[in-house]
C-alpha cells in the first residue's frame, strides 16, 4: 500500500494514458482528417510547412462555408518525424476517426510511410494521398484502388523536365548528343527515377550521366568536379533537404551556371534556394503550384483564418511558400473529393471508401478551380478508375535571388509513353501479390 | 508468501538446470503463453496488434540477439540493426528466387545468412576489444546498408530499393490478418527465446560468460576464445537477421535500407541497458519500455496538453521526458528492469509479512 500512495500520481497518470488511447464517443456531423504530421526532425521545414497550409484550408472551408455542405472538417495530429515505424502507430491509432467523425483520407507526405502503409489502407478501405511523391506504379488504380500519387508521380515529373530541356533546345530531335547530368540524393526516393531517365535518353539520343549523392548530401565536391569534366549542358537535381543548396553553392564554386540546373519537385522551395544565397540566382525549378498569396483562395485564408490569429504557421512570414502553398493544394484536392462523393453519397460525414470515389471522379477544371479561387495555383486535373494522378503537368520556376518567379506555361509529361512502363510494374505487383485487377470498365462514374 | 519456495526442492541436476525452478514460476508462465495465445487474438484489435504487439516482440528478439553477444559473450556491437538488414533481404531474396520454398524456410535460411555475415564482421574480435570492436562493427553498418542502396539486385531491381512482403501462408493458412501475423510473430520469438535460453543455461553460454568476465582465465581453463567469440556473433546475428525478417515482413510489410540505420542499432542497444544485461527477461521488459512509453507519453500529452502547445513543441517535450526518465531510472537501477523483476519477486517471497 505504501508503494500504492507514494506513487498515486504515477498510477493516475498511466491511468489517463491508458483511457486516452480509447476515448470515444458517438456525436457529431463531422468529417475526420488523420493527419501524420512532422514538425521536428530533418525535414521539419516540408512537415510543417505543408500541414500548416492543409489545416489552415480546412479551418478557411469551416469558417467560410460552415465546413463542406455542412459536415464539419474536423482533424488531429499524430507526430511520425518521418520516421516509418512512428508513421504506422499514428496510422493505426488515428484511421479509426475521431469521435465518432469517420476518417477520410491519410496524408502522410512520406515516401517510406506511404510505402508501409499502402496495404493497409487497401485493407482498411480508407485513400492514401500521396500529392507529388510515392509509388509510380500506384497510379494505376486498377491494381492500387485505394493509393493516389495525385497530380505528379516521379516518372511523369522528370519527363516533364526533359520535355522542357526540348523546348529550350527547339524540338525533341534538338536532344540528340546532348548530355544531361542527373544528381540524385542516395536514397529509394533518389533512385525511383533512374530507370525512366534511362529510357528517355534513349528514346531521344541525349548523354545521360547518372551521380549519386549519399545521404545527406552536404559534400558533393567529387560529384561536381566529374561534372565539370563532363561540360553537360544541363544538370538535373534531384535533392532533399540540405543536399539542394549544398549543391548550388559547389556549381558556382566549379564554376557551373546557377541557370542550367532543373530542381525537381523536393527542390523547389524557398528553404532549398534562400541558403544557398547569391549562388542560388538564376536557379531554376520544376513546381506544381506557384508560390505567392495574391490567388484569392490565399486571400481568403488571410482574411478568415490568418487575421484572426488562428493561422497554423508559426512564423507568418512562410504563408504562401511552395511548402504551404503546396498544403493549401492537398486541402483543396481532399476537400472537393469529399464533395464529389457528397453529391453522390449524400451530404453526411463519409466513409474511406466513398470518399475514394469522390477522388476517383474529381474533376477540376478551370470554371471550378476559378470558382475555388485556386486558378493557375491547381492544375486542371481528372482522376479516373485506372488513372490515379490526373494531371502530369508542372510550370518552371526561376530564383531571383529571393523569391520564385514563374518562368513558363504548364509543360506536359509524355504520359502516353510511361503509362505501358506503369502498367509493367503495377501487373507485376499484382502477380506478387496475389491481387486480381479490377475491371474500370464496370465502374459507376459521375454523371457530367 | 506467494513465492513460497518450502518443499521443492531439487534433487538432480536436470531440475537444477530448468528455465524455472519455482512450481509458481511455471505456472505464470504457462498462463502468460495461454493468455498470449488463446485470450489475446480473441480481444485484441488492429491497433494493440500492429501499433504495439508485434515491435514489441520483433524489438525483444532484436534484443535478445544482442543480449547474447553483449550481455552473455561481453562483445560490444553497435552492427545490430546492419544485421536485420542481412536477414530481411536474405530472407525476401530466398523467397523470392526459390519456388515454392515455404516461409519459416526462408526464415530460418535469412537468419543463417545473417548469422554468416555476422561471422565475418566479428573475425575483429579476436584482435581488438571495446571501443575498438564497436567501431569495427560500426563499419558492419555502414557496409551494409551501402551494399543493398547500391546493387539492386538484392530489393529484384524495384526502382525505389523497397521491398515489400510475400504473401504471408503457411501450410496454406493465410496469415496477413493483423492478428494473424501477431501468431506468426509470437510463435517464432518463443522458439528462438526457448532456444536462447537453452544455449546460455548450457555449456555454451557458460563459455560466454567465461569470457566475457575474462578472457585471459577462460583460455586458461582450456576455453577456445576465438571459437567461443566467432560462436556469439554467428548466434546472435542470427537472431538479428530474424528479428530483421519479421520486422519487415510481420510488422511494416515492407522496408527499405534505410530503416536499419544506425539509430535502430542504438535502440536496440538502449533496450538491452534499460531491460538488463545479460538476462532473457530483461529483452522484454526492454523492448516494452521503449515502445510503449513513448506511445503512452504521446497519448498522454496530446489529450492533457492539446492545443494549449504548438504541436512540435510538445513532441520536444515528450522527448525530454523520456530522456530524463532513462537517465533517473538508470542511476536507480544501474541493472536494468530485469533487476527491478527480480527484486520484485525477493519482496513477493514474504508479501505481506514484511520479514
Amino acid at each position: 500500500m505504501n508503494f500504492l500512495s507514494k506513487h498515486r500520481w504515477l498510477w493516475l497518470a498511466l491511468g489517463l494514458g491508458v483511457a486516452s488511447l480509447s476515448t470515444q464517443v458517438q456525436a457529431a456531423n463531422e468529417q475526420y482528417f488523420p493527419l501524420q504530421s512532422y514538425r521536428i526532425g530533418p525535414y521539419a521545414a516540408g512537415g510543417s510547412g505543408f500541414f500548416g497550409g492543409f489545416i489552415d484550408y480546412l479551418q478557411y472551408i469551416n469558417a467560410k462555408e460552415g465546413g463542406v455542405n455542412g459536415v464539419k472538417l474536423t482533424w488531429s495530429e499524430c507526430e511520425t518525424e518521418y520516421v516509418v515505424e512512428k508513421g504506422v502507430e499514428c496510422y493505426e491509432r488515428l484511421k479509426k476517426g475521431l469521435n465518432g467523425a469517420p476518417a477520410a483520407a491519410t496524408n502522410p507526405l512520406s515516401v517510406g510511410i506511404a510505402y508501409a502503409t499502402l496495404e493497409r489502407s487497401t485493407t482498411d478501405k480508407l485513400p492514401l494521398i500521396t500529392i507529388n511523391h510515392g509509388r509510380t506504379d500506384s497510379t494505376d488504380g486498377s491494381v492500387f484502388p485505394y493509393a493516389f500519387p495525385l497530380q505528379l508521380n516521379p516518372y511523369s515529373e522528370v519527363s516533364a523536365i526533359v520535355n522542357y530541356i526540348a523546348q529550350q533546345s527547339g524540338g525533341l530531335d534538338k536532344l540528340k548528343g546532348k548530355k544531361i547530368v542527373t544528381l540524385y540524393h542516395g536514397s529509394p526516393y533518389g533512385k525511383e527515377t533512374s530507370p525512366i531517365l534511362e529510357l528517355l535518353a534513349k528514346k531521344y539520343g541525349f548523354e545521360l550521366t547518372l551521380l549519386e549523392v549519399p545521404h545527406p548530401g552536404n559534400e558533393q565536391q567529387s560529384q561536381w568536379l566529374t561534372i565539370r569534366r563532363i561540360k553537360p549542358d544541363w544538370v538535373i537535381l534531384r535533392g532533399w533537404g540540405v543536399m539542394n543548396p549544398v549543391a548550388l553553392k559547389t556549381a558556382q564554386k566549379t564554376g557551373f551556371p546557377a541557370d542550367h540546373i532543373i530542381g525537381n519537385i523536393w527542390s523547389n522551395s524557398e528553404d532549398d534556394a534562400a541558403p544557398a544565397g547569391n549562388a542560388a540566382k538564376g536557379f531554376i525549378s520544376i513546381t506544381t503550384h506557384p508560390s505567392g498569396t495574391s490567388f484569392p483562395v490565399l486571400q481568403g485564408i488571410n482574411q478568415y483564418v490568418i487575421k484572426p490569429g488562428k493561422g497554423n504557421l508559426q512564423d507568418a512570414k512562410r504563408f504562401g511558400n511552395v511548402y504551404y502553398n503546396l498544403g493549401v493544394v492537398n486541402g483543396i484536392l481532399n476537400v472537393e473529393a469529399v464533395r464529389v462523393a457528397q453529391a453522390k453519397f449524400g451530404k453526411r460525414p463519409l466513409t474511406g471508401e466513398e470518399v475514394r470515389w469522390g477522388f476517383e471522379n474529381l474533376k477540376l477544371d478551370d470554371a471550378r478551380l476559378n470558382e475555388l479561387g485556386a486558378l493557375g495555383l491547381v492544375q486542371p486535373l481528372k482522376l479516373s478508375c485506372a488513372d490515379h494522378e490526373g494531371g502530369g503537368a508542372v510550370r518552371f520556376q526561376q530564383w531571383d535571388g529571393s523569391k520564385w518567379k514563374v518562368i513558363s506555361d504548364w509543360v506536359q509529361a509524355d504520359r502516353q509513353l510511361l503509362r505501358p512502363i506503369i502498367e509493367k510494374s503495377s501487373h507485376e505487383y499484382a502477380k506478387e501479390k496475389g491481387i486480381t485487377p479490377r475491371d474500370c470498365s464496370k465502374e459507376v462514374v459521375a454523371a457530367n | 508468501m506467494l513465492y513460497k519456495e518450502a518443499g521443492q526442492f531439487i534433487t538432480e541436476y536436470r531440475l537444477d538446470k530448468r528455465f524455472f525452478r519455482l512450481k509458481q514460476e511455471r505456472w505464470a508462465f504457462a498462463a502468460l503463453l495461454a493468455f498470449a495465445y488463446l485470450v489475446v487474438p480473441a480481444i485484441g484489435n488492429d491497433y494493440w496488434f500492429s501499433a504495439i504487439l508485434i515491435p514489441v516482440l520483433v524489438l525483444s528478439l532484436a534484443g535478445l540477439g544482442l543480449n547474447l553477444l553483449t550481455g552473455y559473450a561481453g562483445q560490444l556491437s553497435l552492427g545490430s540493426a546492419a544485421f536485420m538488414a542481412v536477414g530481411a533481404f536474405a530472407t525476401y531474396n530466398f523467397h523470392l528466387r526459390i519456388e515454392g520454398l515455404p516461409l519459416i524456410a526462408s526464415l530460418i535460411l535469412g537468419g543463417l545468412t545473417a548469422g554468416g555475415v555476422g561471422l565475418v564482421f566479428g573475425l575483429p574480435s579476436l584482435r581488438i576489444k571495446g571501443f575498438y570492436l564497436i567501431v569495427a562493427t560500426l563499419a558492419a553498418q555502414f557496409f551494409v546498408q551501402w551494399v543493398f542502396t547500391t546493387f539492386s539486385w538484392f530489393s529484384n531491381n524495384s526502382s525505389s530499393g523497397v521491398i515489400t512482403a510475400p504473401p504471408l501462408q503457411i501450410l496454406g493458412t493465410d496469415l496477413s490478418t493483423p492478428a494473424g501475423r501477431y501468431l506468426l510473430t509470437l510463435t517464432v520469438v518463443v522458439a528462438l527465446g526457448w532456444l536462447a535460453k537453452t544455449i546460455v543455461s548450457g555449456e555454451l553460454g557458460r563459455k560466454w560468460m567465461a569470457v566475457r568476465d575474462m578472457d585471459t582465465a577462460a583460455a586458461v581453463i582450456g576455453i577456445s576464445v576465438p571459437k567461443t567469440k566467432l560462436l556469439a556473433f554467428a548466434i546472435s546475428s542470427f537472431y538479428l537477421g530474424v528479428a530483421g525478417a519479421l520486422w519487415a515482413f510481420t510488422y511494416l510489410g515492407t522496408v527499405e535500407p534505410h530503416g536499419f540505420d544506425l539509430s535502430r542499432s542504438f535502440q536496440i542497444l538502449f533496450i538491452i541497458i534499460i531491460g538488463g544485461m545479460g538476462s532473457i527477461l530483461g529483452n522484454f521488459l526492454g523492448a516494452a519500455f521503449i515502445v510503449l512509453f513513448p506511445i503512452l507519453l504521446s497519448n498522454l500529452t496530446s489529450s492533457l496538453l492539446a492545443g494549449a502547445i504548438d504541436p512540435g513543441q510538445l513532441e520536444n517535450f515528450q522527448k525530454m521526458i523520456f530522456g530524463a526518465l532513462i537517465i533517473f531510472f538508470l542511476i536507480k537501477e544501474p541493472n536494468g528492469l530485469a533487476k527491478v523483476w527480480q527484486t520484485a519477486k525477493q519482496r513477493l517471497r514474504v508479501w505481506p509479512l514484511r520479514f
